[in-house]
């Protein structure tokens, strides 16, 4: 296993336990002011516990980067019972964090879902787990098996008679989509997983089983501990003014020293990131930078004229790309950038659920142009219709992009193929065969034909 | 063959009465099948659908959708190579060459001595440990073609300390009695007594 990076203590806050050899269990979480944040919370009123995550402005760290208070607020008012979604279904390429604190610090997230759970009264949580997972899957069944036994979850938690709560494990089978928060709950209900029709926007309105539900990701949750322990304004000092507190971020590629680091949101660059011998230390072998992914595959890729941006949600987004879900995945001068480009496309048309035509069709189309490209077998206007087929997944090919489709994956493919052919069209056209064979063969085949 | 049998039927009901609605047992349930019997069968999929109360169909329905659930005997292992974009620029492409040439079959295929199946997977999170692998989806980190070939060896001297296809978590949570808050169920419950808590009345102070 790789050790986090060696960033400074005082910046570390869900990573805290990962080398702590029995971080994971009751025992150590206890010792390393493990449930702190649960007491506190349970002598705060609800709405106040709800207060200090908005003051926190913690963004959703799932993707969207949506605030979790605000998220928080959408639940209508009188309908019960909420439930609160665990989304644990990590499988955005390059992201590598939620497994990892889920199998290294399972107590955080269960205190972190606690403390969601009063602050909303949620009376059910179920915690989903990708089914792949089976490592992170049995050290949150043991840690809630001991969290139950030890009184922290179930019936009276920490012997309040007013305040019981289930946490339901529950785990996936193996389908990128479920990500997509209504087709978490879609599968969550036993159904194929498929994204449900919007509006309504946020499943805090309608949700699991039609009831307000609000669905959190690990990293997320995992972050109200400490939020409640120390105050949301503690948390807001952290970070920038818009990115508050830490983000863990895994980077990965073609760097010398691969690896997932807890850093301050929003301050840190992605130069500092990359090239830091605290966090990843270079390119690898010495060699240069071609292009990177900021933040999994569904963003837009950066270049070196990116690398002095902060980690920073609204930077990121208004120079074309997204911070999403946390992955940095980073490609030397070596990289093929078709294959590379091919590879993430093959991936969202084989992820797609199939549901809307646009991304069925669509990704499937994009695979097989780019296949036959790579193939030597590219036609002189295979660029252009690719360009053309991104179009109709989403018009405009704009960032952030414009929907044909019910949710993202769709547009996500679009998001490799028009960097790439922006920025290195000629490495496209190196696969076409030669114009002139291509009009000797039309030639060929028109004169056998007569 | 192969409806769930006593032991995991227990097993069964303890999973569905964690859930306010049955059906939303139906993806463990099929873990729990493919855990017994190394793949999901026909007759697993019945009992499941009666225990959770919804038609033969709908259980296929979603079996269907999900690669992890396989309806056909697969090998004893699944070795699943990572192809995601993270492992590809490490060589990944070069590993399941590697492996198809060891084990003689293509993603998708067993070995004739039932004991292996290959597959090319998207990414399964291990991205800073590029080229990576599963088997039966415990971890194997920056594999080479040497390492591949001794993980190979052992899975077929049975040396691995993997255990066969079908089982995941070596835990299942258990939730006693006494502790047990009860699930929530959609229709019924008024807001929580949690809610109405405003410790300044009481002098706890926030």
């Amino acid at each position: 296993m790789n050790a986090p990076a060696p960033a400074p203590a005082d910046l570390r806050i869900i990573t805290s336990r990962f080398d702590v050899e029995d971080g994971h269990t009751l025992a150590g979480y206890e010792h390393t002011g493990g449930y702190a944040g649960l007491r506190r919370a349970l002598e705060m009123a609800p709405a106040d516990v709800h207060g200090e995550v908005r003051t926190a402005s913690l963004l959703g760290r799932g993707g969207a980067g949506f605030p979790a208070g605000v998220k928080w607020g959408f639940c209508p008012p009188g309908v019960w019972p909420r439930y609160l979604v665990v989304n644990g279904d990590e499988s955005e390429p390059g992201t590598y964090k939620d497994r990892l604190l889920m199998e290294r610090d399972p107590h955080q997230l269960i205190e972190g879902c606690l403390i969601a759970c009063y602050a909303l009264g949620l009376s059910q949580c179920f915690l989903y787990v990708r089914g792949e997972m089976a490592h992170a899957q049995e050290r949150l069944a043991a840690a809630l098996n001991e969290a139950y036994e030890a009184g922290y979850v179930g019936r009276n938690v920490l012997g309040a008679e007013d305040f019981s709560v289930d946490i339901t494990l529950h785990w996936g089978a193996g389908a990128y989509i479920v990500g997509e928060e209504t087709a978490l709950i879609e599968s969550l209900e036993g159904n194929r997983g498929m994204p449900r029709l919007k509006p309504p926007y946020f499943p805090a309105s309608i949700g699991l089983y039609g009831k307000p539900t609000i669905v959190n990701n690990v990293e997320t949750l995992a972050n109200l501990p400490w939020i409640i322990s120390n105050g949301g304004e503690a948390f807001a000092a952290m970070g920038a003014e818009s990115s508050t507190g830490t983000r863990v971020f895994a980077v990965s590629g073609h760097v010398a020293t691969p690896g997932v680091f807890e850093v301050p949101f929003g301050t840190t660059t992605f130069r500092d990131i990359i090239f830091d011998p605290r966090y990843a230390g270079g390119m690898r072998l010495g060699r240069t930078l071609k292009t990177f992914i900021p933040g999994g595959a569904s963003a837009p890729w950066f270049f070196e004229e990116h690398l002095d941006l902060p980690l920073e949600k609204t930077t990121v987004d208004q120079a074309g790309s997204m911070l999403g879900s946390g992955a940095i995945v980073v490609m030397d001068d070596t990289t093929d950038v078709v294959r590379a480009c091919h590879n993430v496309v093959r991936f969202f048309a084989r992820e797609s659920c199939g549901k809307c035509t646009p991304c069925r069709e669509g990704t499937s189309w994009l695979e097989k142009i780019l296949s036959r490209i790579l193939a030597g077998q590219g036609r002189s206007q295979d660029l252009d219709l690719l360009m053309d087929v991104c179009d109709n997944i989403s018009p405009g090919i704009n960032w952030p992009p414009r929907q044909t489709t019910i949710c993202p994956l769709g547009p996500s493919a679009v998001s490799p193929i028009a960097s790439a052919l922006e920025r290195f069209r000629g490495e496209f056209e190196a696969y076409l065969p030669e114009a002139e064979e291509t009009a000797v063969a039309v030639t060929t085949s028109a004169g056998a034909m007569s | 063959m192969a409806r769930l049998n006593a032991a995991n039927l227990m097993v069964a009901q303890e999973i569905i009465a964690r859930y306010p609605v049955p059906r939303s047992a139906l993806i463990p349930l099929l873990h729990l099948a493919q855990e017994q019997d190394g793949y999901v069968t026909e007759d697993a999929m019945a009992h499941i659908a009666e225990l959770v109360d919804v038609e033969p169909a709908e259980v296929m329905g979603t079996c269907s959708f999900y690669e992890m659930l396989k309806r056909a005997p697969v090998g004893d292992y699944m070795v699943n190579i990572c192809n995601g974009i993270s492992c590809h620029l490490l060589g990944s492409s070069d590993l399941i060459h590697h492996a198809e040439a060891t084990l003689g079959v293509r993603p998708g295929g067993t070995t004739d001595d039932g004991k292996i199946t290959l597959e090319a997977v998207e990414c399964i999170a291990a991205c800073t440990e590029a080229p990576c692998l599963q088997v039966n989806y415990r971890y194997r980190n920056r594999v080479t073609a040497e390492a591949f070939d001794e993980l190979v060896a052992e899975l077929r001297a049975g040396t691995a300390g993997v255990a066969a296809h079908g089982n995941l978590a070596k835990v299942r949570q258990h939730i006693g009695d006494d502790r047990r808050a009860g699930v929530s169920p959609p229709d019924g419950q008024g807001e929580p007594a949690w809610m109405a808590r405003n410790p300044s009345d009481n002098g706890a102070g926030s």
